[in-house]
């Protein structure tokens, strides 16, 4: 393999261009990214850079004077992959040829239909996103967050912490029930609560108020919100309509192995946009967790440096974490696995508590919240017991 | 400066013990039974390496995984940027004293919300 174009510039394509030359390859590397940024971490975008505790310095992900010896295509988009010719097409009219391919074109932030051109609502996925939030919660005012999701939880818990008054909407009967199950996803949301943060759930939102800017939620059983800045958080979609028609096989993003294999020879897919395989459940997930985008990488382009011949090796359980209110929030594992959850140190109450999930006395997740020390034998014993 | 840190027989392998210094420093005892000193605080948010994972002569920061060299300090990928400090270890009748390093810390931007901890 003599070059590799990597498509996306954010976690998974740096991990990729890095593994790459980690794992020695020492051919032409372009990587293709359609923000004009240079990688940035985007976590704190919910959290410190939001707060204005980190500034935009802070969020690079390259080490000062790192160099991969890679062709940075920024600021342009890549609007096909053919498959025949060996080439990713850009918007501008370019075209990249390349012996193997990377795809890390990650997620977008879905937004709420009938919401564009409405002053005052917000999406956060982006680093222009997260300026343009940050500069207005400087006003303050009355903010209401339309999901009650980490992302959402995110930019409520700063937002609280920056002075504003602050509402979440929730359709579901519980927010984080999918990720945490009903009984943590109480427990975790009612984090807000504890800071007089309004929280209602189990009610869907039918629309926006306002003429050019926003003014209010309208819930779908009549209520009104009023609102003067609205963030919706409704979780993201992958990024992937660039490959339609290239033959690529998608099925909610990028399906592809256990290794990172896409159905298409000499390409491999990583991030947030790619629907791995999980051999341990036996079925296909896709998982927009940071640390996934930064490890599995290694995987994948060992895959497409081998041609497809190593033998991938069983991934750890997916982890994540968040920061909420001053708390310290991890999670890893997959919680619909489980039939039964049991606190085994703190207390619910005092949302300082380590939760093992279990399925027929197996551990299949773990949660900690601020029990960082806990957590990490549980992860440990976890990663052990599943692979 | 010399400071005595625990006694070797209370550190079995796999384990580390926190130094209540300012900023505080850990003493990692490997599964090869190698004894190493770093400082304890990751440099790229407030978490400490001594609740990390442990593994050869590496230790992954509990928080987002960035992996730190107990012999050199160096950091193998993001979030964290900086490497962290080692320190000199000494092991005279099963006690480990650490002589800590004269060169100023990487610590990270947001310390002054450090979490309490006690010793591990
Ligand atoms: C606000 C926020 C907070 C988060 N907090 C946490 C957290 O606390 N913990 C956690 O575990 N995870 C968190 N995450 C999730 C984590 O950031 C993602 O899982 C991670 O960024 C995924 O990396 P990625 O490279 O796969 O995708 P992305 O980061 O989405 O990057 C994809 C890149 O590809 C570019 N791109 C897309 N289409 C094209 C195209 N056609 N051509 C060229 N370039 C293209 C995009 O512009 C983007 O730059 C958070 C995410 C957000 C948005
Ligand atoms: S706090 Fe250590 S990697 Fe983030």
């Amino acid at each position: 393999m003599r070059s590799v174009a990597v498509v996306g510039a954010s976690l998974a394509g740096l991990s990729a261009a890095r593994s790459l030359r980690k794992q020695g390859f020492d051919g032409r590397l372009v990587v293709i990214g359609d923000e004009p940024h240079r990688p940035y971490d985007r976590p704190p975008l919910s959290k410190e850079f939001l707060s204005g505790a980190l500034g935009e310095a802070d969020l690079a992900l390259e080490a000062e004077g790192e160099d991969l010896a890679a062709e940075w295509l920024l600021g342009t988009r890549a609007t096909g992959l053919d498959h025949t010719t060996r080439s990713v097409r850009l918007a501008d009219g370019r075209e990249v040829r390349a012996d193997g391919f990377v795809i890390a074109t990650g997620a977008v932030a879905r937004a709420l239909p009938g919401s564009a051109g409405l002053a005052g609502v917000h999406t956060l996925r982006t680093l222009d996103d997260a300026r343009a939030l940050r500069d207005e919660l400087a006003g303050g005012g009355r903010l209401v967050v339309i999901g009650g999701g980490f992302i959402g939880a995110e930019v409520a818990s700063t937002a609280y912490a920056l002075g504003l008054d602050v509402t979440v909407v929730e359709a579901a009967p519980t927010p984080l029930a999918g990720p945490l199950g009903a009984a943590m996803g109480a427990i975790v949301s009612g984090l807000h609560t504890d800071h007089g943060v309004r929280l209602l759930c189990g009610v869907g939102v039918k629309g926006l108020g306002g003429e050019h800017r926003v003014d209010a939620v309208l819930l779908e059983d009549g209520r009104s919100v009023p609102a003067d800045i609205v963030v919706v958080g409704v979780g993201a979609r992958p990024c992937v309509e660039w490959l339609e028609g290239s033959g690529i096989a998608l099925d909610n993003g990028v399906k592809c192995g256990a290794d990172g294999r896409t159905s298409l020879a000499g390409v491999v897919a990583v991030g947030d946009c790619a629907n791995w395989y999980d051999p341990r459940a036996g079925h296909h997930r896709r998982v927009e967790h940071w640390t996934g985008a930064r490890e599995r990488p290694e995987a994948a382009v060992a895959t497409l440096l081998a041609g497809g011949a190593v033998e991938p090796g069983v991934p750890r359980p997916p982890y994540f974490w968040s920061d909420q209110y001053g708390v310290r929030i991890q999670f890893a594992g997959h919680a619909a696995e489980a039939d039964s959850i049991t606190v085994e140190a703190g207390a619910a109450g005092d949302r300082d508590v380590l939760a093992v999930y279990r399925r027929d006395g197996r551990p299949v997740a773990v949660l900690g919240m601020n029990q960082p020390r806990l957590f990490m034998r549980a992860r440990k014993q976890l990663a052990a017991t599943t692979s | 400066m010399m400071i005595p840190a625990c006694r070797l027989a209370d550190l079995p392998r796999g384990e580390a013990f926190r130094l209540d210094v300012d900023p505080p420093v850990s003493v990692f005892h490997t599964d090869d039974g190698e004894v190493f000193a770093i400082d304890d605080t990751c440099t790229h948010q407030d978490a400490s390496l001594a609740d990390g994972w442990l593994e050869g002569c590496e230790v992954e920061c509990p928080l987002h995984a960035s992996k730190f060299d107990l012999r050199t300090g160096a950091v193998d990928s993001p979030p964290a940027k900086l490497p962290v400090r080692t320190h000199e270890v000494v092991v005279e009748n099963d006690m480990i004293y650490v002589r800590l390093s004269t060169e100023a810390p990487n610590l990270p931007p947001c310390i002054s919300a450090r979490l309490a901890g006690g010793p591990a």
